[in-house]
């Protein structure tokens, strides 16, 4: 109950979206592109599109996510004015072959 | 298979660890066990729901559902384990002075077991759900076999080997200390789940500010190791927090601290007996 009400009262300010949008596609468990340069400090946002036919968590330390992907669905992340770097993620169900970075310059 | 063994042992730890803690603090009270199975039945049927619906509960709340849901259950959890620490503060030491068991239940209550029991249900509903989401796609692909799958289910025996290692290592400090041992397990991992409560609530964009980054000891001790699991479970370490995430921690482990001891009786000096 309280976490439905909480939720709610939240929901009005998740839908702002910043800056650039970046795509990724994760297919066979693989990402596409493997390697996403995007600009440095600015505020971005990140939309991973799971092809695949299972769900994926799509992880990254650096970048601080950590969600999961239902099978052919889609997520948007908001990914913070980052500093210039290598940002890795991973699908942590396939982490073998689902990997990558951003690139921020 | 051993991919597959770590992955879901790497979810389990968490509620391994809680429900061993869980076990340890309540034991001697009356349906004490009871209570904790319900507790993990409970959660462990609220996981698959959630892995069921994980489809529309990722795309509701303009696809924040999964932060969101996460967040508050994290925040229901810190609740809940504040609660007991306060309210043991209070009992506690009237508890271990009762030696018999009926006398203890009596005292105890059951508000105190239904709150554990609840945190204990909360901690396998998050990490089973993902558990299930990663069986349930290991089947469904077909590509990589029934040995990932049974590898999954032995990450899962092992988590619940880690709930009786737990439970057997703490129920051998005397009865005395664990008290003290217990409340500030508890105090640590309520401070540990705030923050990543707070983590999730910054990756929905709830809260857009404090976002730095408050350390990076990643090439140290990487929270994504067993060890590294553990510690983020009892202390609530993080290889990279934010700012938030440390303001959080430390400020849910003052509350707790501060309104445990002030909630706290000093004890009576009832008059004894001399052998």
């Amino acid at each position: 109950m309280g976490a439905i009400t909480c939720a709610a009262c939240f929901a009005t300010y998740t839908s702002v979206s910043a800056g650039e949008a970046y795509t990724l596609t994760l297919k066979d468990h693989r990402f596409e592109p493997a390697q996403l340069t995007i600009k440095a400090e600015t505020p971005a946002t990140l939309v991973v599109k799971n092809l695949d036919a299972t769900p994926e968590e799509f992880e990254s330390k650096t970048l601080r996510i950590e969600k999961i992907i239902p099978a052919n669905s889609q997520a948007s992340f908001t990914i913070r004015a980052l500093k210039a770097g290598r940002y890795k993620f991973v699908g942590e169900f396939h982490e073998d072959s689902a990997k990558g970075e951003l690139i921020a310059e | 298979m051993l991919g597959a063994l770590i992955i879901v042992f790497r979810e389990a730890i968490e509620a391994g660890l809680i429900v061993g803690i869980v076990l340890a603090v309540t034991r001697g009270l009356v349906h004490a066990r009871t209570y904790i199975f319900v507790g993990v039945g409970a959660g462990a049927g609220g996981a698959l729901l959630v892995a069921l619906f994980a489809d529309a509960l990722s795309k509701s709340f303009s696809g924040n559902g999964q932060e969101l849901f996460n967040a508050s259950i994290l925040a229901l959890a810190v609740i809940m384990l504040a609660w007991h620490n306060i309210w043991m503060s209070r009992h506690g030491r009237e508890l271990s002075q009762q030696l018999s068991t009926v006398g203890r239940a009596v005292a105890s209550g059951e508000r105190t077991l239904l709150a554990l029991a609840g945190v204990v249900g909360l901690a396998i509903l998050r990490e089973g759900s993902e558990v299930a989401l990663f069986l349930y796609g290991v089947i469904a692909s077909g590509e990589t076999g029934y040995d990932v799958f049974f590898g999954g289910l032995l990450g899962l025996a092992l988590g619940a080997a880690v709930s009786f290692a737990t439970f057997y290592g703490l129920i051998k400090i005397p009865p005395r200390s664990l008290f003290v041992v217990t409340s500030w397990l508890i105090t640590f991992l309520a401070a540990g789940l705030a923050a990543q409560s707070a983590a999730f609530l910054q990756q929905a964009g709830v809260i857009t500010m404090l976002t730095e980054t408050l350390w990076d000891t990643s090439w140290a001790l990487s929270d994504k190791t067993i060890l590294g699991r553990v510690l983020h479970t009892l202390i609530g370490y993080s290889d990279q927090p934010s700012l938030l995430q440390g303001l959080v921690y430390l400020l849910t482990l003052i509350l707790i601290y501060t309104a445990t001891k002030f909630t706290a009786v000093r004890p009576k000096l009832e008059p004894r007996l001399s052998p």
